[in-house]
């Protein structure tokens, strides 16, 4: 199994006690299957009720994106966590079946409302499946937990702070959707860094020092702030949110209303008309 | 002469059975190399200028009106490209790029609008799998080609592959050829239909004598200063045979004249081409010989060596067949209601030199891919390529060689699946388009889309079935610049703005009758066509051609007749059809139609808008 977390997972032996454990961003199949087996992880799958009720990793419990996405207000968020029976030690490993980025968007939730202990699977579902590792069909339920609420607001950005951050030295806002939309419009002083970029083959982020140097490459000094965002609600620049932490940046925020928004707010744009590059597409 | 590389080797098994090794053309320090550079370029401390050169000379083309995004133009000498690279491109191309790639008309692909920064990234992709984009742009020798069909051909003398790619390895990083006048192309074809030789810097077709000695000689006919432009010129044959022994010095005697005598003043006419132009072809062609003799003698052991035909070879056997029953439709004749894979057939496949072997070709649009299909692609050849590569063609599309007859069928599911078996890839119906105003500096018109246009249009009407119209091609660029080869197609189109009805108006120039091959001729200008009737004209002509024909003669054959004032009956010249084509190109007035006035893609007054060309450093 390729290592993507610098080693942390593995020095560390998982240990019995939930609690003790501190999962790196992106967690392995192997040490989340030791984990399941100690009864120290609680595994949220965010694919489609149905899916999940069909098959699933085992001791995992459902949360599908669209529920988070219904009202993501904090409270509903944590009374989610409660309901799933993670209190504010539990790991939680959460994993999906689109490279990483609905996992990566729900991820981002728990932290912001404060459960730090947060890790993306290494991989999707359907390679999980693909290696032949073990699922199970039953429905998990636990107790119920006392999350408190403590939002870190640190990993969060509105319309507003963006607006403000673009005109900052040291701020940098990222794009994260794929090459052609963000040639058509982006928000002004935006650089791009598509989700496609970030995972590679069999696994949903590149490697730490992969990353690192794809972001070197750009100039980007480690110390900047980065804020990134996607089309509509999250998902895609989630996905590069947990790249950046990974490639070792510490001051990430997300725009979580992304693109979306910020066009319904008739905020200004920059567009590029003076090529014909969808017509490149062979789609 | 010719030694087949087939043996009697299992002939049961399945795809290839002994992988090619990596060709091994990228350098991994070079990766490195240009990441420091583009960082340092930021940073303001290299000037512009000297970075494009350096940019350019790594494969690294400016993307149009949007200097932080380049196109990176990967080569394939003699346009052969494995499985695994295929695959390596499809996540290049995820991953860097727009998610599609796109097949040149000189077996290289390009992958657009990728961020300067992440072009030392892709590179780094491509030395994993033995690839380059290293002068594949910039003053340098571009990509080696070599006829698709090489190897395979019934016409050929030998296979002229090894040869061209020791030639494109000996050329490649060399020193002698880091800082030429401008671009400089060498060609090789397998016989004297297929392959570009007469519209290269230096053609060579392979030919084989008898010495005095009695015994035969390899060799080849080496043609000099041809090439497509904005001007175009047809090559020279230098001599009767150039032995193999002297074709390293021939062509090294040819880039160190224009090395010396280029033109690095005046960017519009610095390819040697315009040299031997203005020199004039008996003076040229003197020099060259000269020149050669003194390569001969001056040529270092050591230096020679490097060009190493040998080390090139394939010398895997290949498993050897039977003659298998008859394919239907592959020689029959098919029509628009013919079942899928029968026309497909018939319009996409054609029979190997090798027995029981066949060569189907891969219908695209305008070269372009998607990362997907690459990788169905990828795994096509290899579960059926006994070769187990592919090889790109100036058709932009793919050819899969050494694919046993038997497993056509399976061949084409498979590819069907994914939407890769479109039929007319070896028919009018498979038009040529440069990238155009898709991503291109000097593009004026969207050449692309239109040559995508052309295919489907075409293809809905069938007339990739219809024979006589077979050997018809069509190529356009969006600029005179020639990259769509425009100037050898039956009809070839080149693009321009002009004021129409008191309204800019993208149109096409249209040629008649060029021509590929070692007969290659270069096409005549017929009138002009705005973008929006280019189909109504080709349709048109078609029509002309029906009804005017004598006998069976083929519609490339009536419209080189034409140009030639030879057509028969009512139709005899240029003139004549330049009268029956008039209704068709005229436009209403722009409150009519402003959609006539307007380029493919666009949905807004049309401007032509351009900016400095990078095809020279």
């Amino acid at each position: 199994m390729r290592r993507l977390t610098g080693g942390a997972a593995k020095k560390k032996k998982p240990q019995a006690k939930a609690s003790e454990f501190q999962l790196p961003i992106v967690c392995d199949a192997d040490t989340l299957r030791s984990l399941i087996r100690k009864k120290a992880v609680r595994v949220v799958d965010v694919r489609k009720a149905d899916d999940y009720a069909s098959e699933h990793i085992p001791t995992a419990v459902s949360l599908p994106l669209a529920r988070v996405l219904e009202n993501d207000s904090p409270e509903k968020i944590i009374g989610m966590l409660n309901e799933l029976g993670i209190s504010g030690k539990t790991p939680v490993v959460v994993y999906d079946d689109t490279f990483g980025a609905l996992a990566a968007r729900v991820a981002w939730t728990f932290q912001y409302v404060g459960h730090s202990n947060t890790a993306l699977l290494e991989m999707t579902f359907k390679q999980w499946k693909e290696l032949g590792l073990e699922t199970e069909r039953k429905s998990n339920s636990f107790p119920r937990a006392n999350h408190s609420l403590a939002v870190n607001s640190n990993i969060h950005a509105d319309a507003k702070y963006v607006e403000s951050a673009k005109a900052e030295p040291g701020k940098l806002l990222v794009d994260s959707r794929e090459r052609l939309n963000f040639l058509t419009e982006h928000i002004p002083g935006a650089k791009n860094i598509p989700y496609t970029m970030v995972g590679s083959n069999g696994s949903i982020l590149r490697g730490a020092e992969e990353l690192k140097r794809m972001i070197a490459n750009r100039g980007i000094q480690t110390d900047s702030e980065i804020i990134t965002y996607c089309g509509s609600v999250g998902t895609l620049s989630g996905l590069t949110y947990y790249a950046l932490k990974l490639a070792g940046f510490q001051n990430v925020k997300l725009y979580p209303k992304s693109f979306k928004e910020w066009k319904s707010l008739g905020k200004p744009k920059e567009e590029f008309k003076d090529a014909n590059y969808w017509d490149l597409s062979a789609e | 002469m010719r030694k087949s590389k087939v043996s009697t080797v299992n002939p049961k098994q399945k795809g290839v059975f002994v992988p090619k090794p990596s060709p091994k053309w990228g350098r991994e320090e070079e990766t490195e190399i240009f990441a420091k550079r583009v960082k340092l370029f930021r940073q303001g401390k290299i000037s512009e200028d000297d970075f494009r050169r350096f940019r350019l000379q790594h494969g690294a083309y400016g993307s149009r009106l949007h200097m932080d995004f380049s196109m990176v133009r990967i080569k394939f000498p003699a346009g052969e490209i494995s499985a695994d690279q295929l695959d390596k491109i499809a996540s290049l191309s995820e991953s860097f790029s727009i998610g599609s790639a796109h097949v040149s008309t000189r077996q290289n692909i390009q992958l657009h609008w990728v961020q300067l920064e992440d072009v030392s990234e892709v590179m780094r992709g491509l030395v994993e799998v033995g690839l380059t984009s290293r002068e594949s742009c910039g003053n340098s020798i571009r990509n080696v080609m070599c006829s698709h069909f090489s190897g395979v051909c019934p016409n050929e003398a030998f296979d002229a592959t090894p040869y061209s790619k020791a030639i494109a390895r000996f050329f490649l990083r060399n020193p002698m050829c880091q800082n030429l006048p401008r671009k400089f192309k060498i060609n090789f074809s397998c016989c004297d239909q297929h392959g570009l030789v007469r519209v290269a810097d230096i053609g060579l077709v392979p030919a084989v004598r008898t010495g005095d000695d009695g015994q035969s000689v390899k060799g080849f006919k080496v043609y000099l200063g041809g090439g497509l432009g904005a001007a175009s010129f047809i090559g020279h044959l230098l001599e009767d045979f150039t032995p193999e022994d002297r074709m390293l010095a021939t062509c090294m005697a040819t880039v160190r004249l224009f090395d010396r005598h280029g033109n690095r003043e005046n960017m519009a006419r610095n390819r040697m081409r315009y040299l031997v132009h203005e020199m004039g072809w008996d003076k040229f062609q003197k020099m060259v010989l000269k020149e050669r003799s003194i390569v001969e003698m001056t040529t270092s052991y050591s230096t020679a060596r490097m060009f190493d035909v040998k080390a090139e070879e394939d010398t895997r056997q290949l498993p050897k067949l039977t003659r298998i029953a008859k394919l239907p439709m592959l020689n029959e004749s098919v029509t628009k209601e013919s079942p899928a894979f029968e026309r497909w057939l018939h319009t996409n496949v054609v029979a190997q030199r090798q027995e029981g072997y066949f060569t189907p070709f891969i219908t695209l649009g305008a070269g372009d891919i998607t990362a997907s299909q690459l990788r169905i692609l990828a795994s096509a050849i290899r579960d059926y390529s006994a070769e187990g590569v592919a090889r790109n063609t100036p058709q932009q599309n793919f050819a899969v060689r050494f694919v046993r007859g038997t497993d056509l069928r399976d061949f084409y599911e498979k590819l069907a699946s994914a939407g890769l078996a479109n039929p007319g890839a070896l028919t009018i119906a498979s038009a040529v388009g440069c990238s155009g105003t898709t991503s291109c500096n000097l593009a004026i018109t969207n050449s692309h889309r239109l040559a995508k246009e052309v295919q489907r249009r075409f293809l809905e009407l069938g007339l990739d079935t219809d024979d006589t119209l077979r050997d018809s091609t069509i190529k356009i660029s969006g600029c005179p610049n020639s990259c769509g080869q425009h100037e050898i197609a039956t009809v070839g189109f080149f693009g321009g703005a002009t004021r129409l009805n008191n309204s800019m108006t993208p149109t096409y120039t249209m040629l008649f009758a060029g021509d590929a091959g070692e007969q290659g001729q270069l096409g005549k200008v017929i009138m002009r066509v705005p973008a929006k009737r280019v189909i109504d004209t080709l349709l048109k002509i078609i029509e002309l051609y029906r009804l005017h024909k004598s006998g069976d003669e083929s519609m490339h054959q009536w419209i080189t007749a034409l140009t030639k004032g030879k057509g028969g009956g009512t139709m005899k010249d240029l003139d004549d059809i330049k009268e029956a084509l008039a209704q068709v190109v005229q436009l209403p007035a722009p409150d009519k139609d402003p959609d006539a006035y307007m380029d493919y893609g666009s949905d807004s007054r049309f401007s032509a808008k351009t900016a400095r060309g990078e095809c020279a450093a």
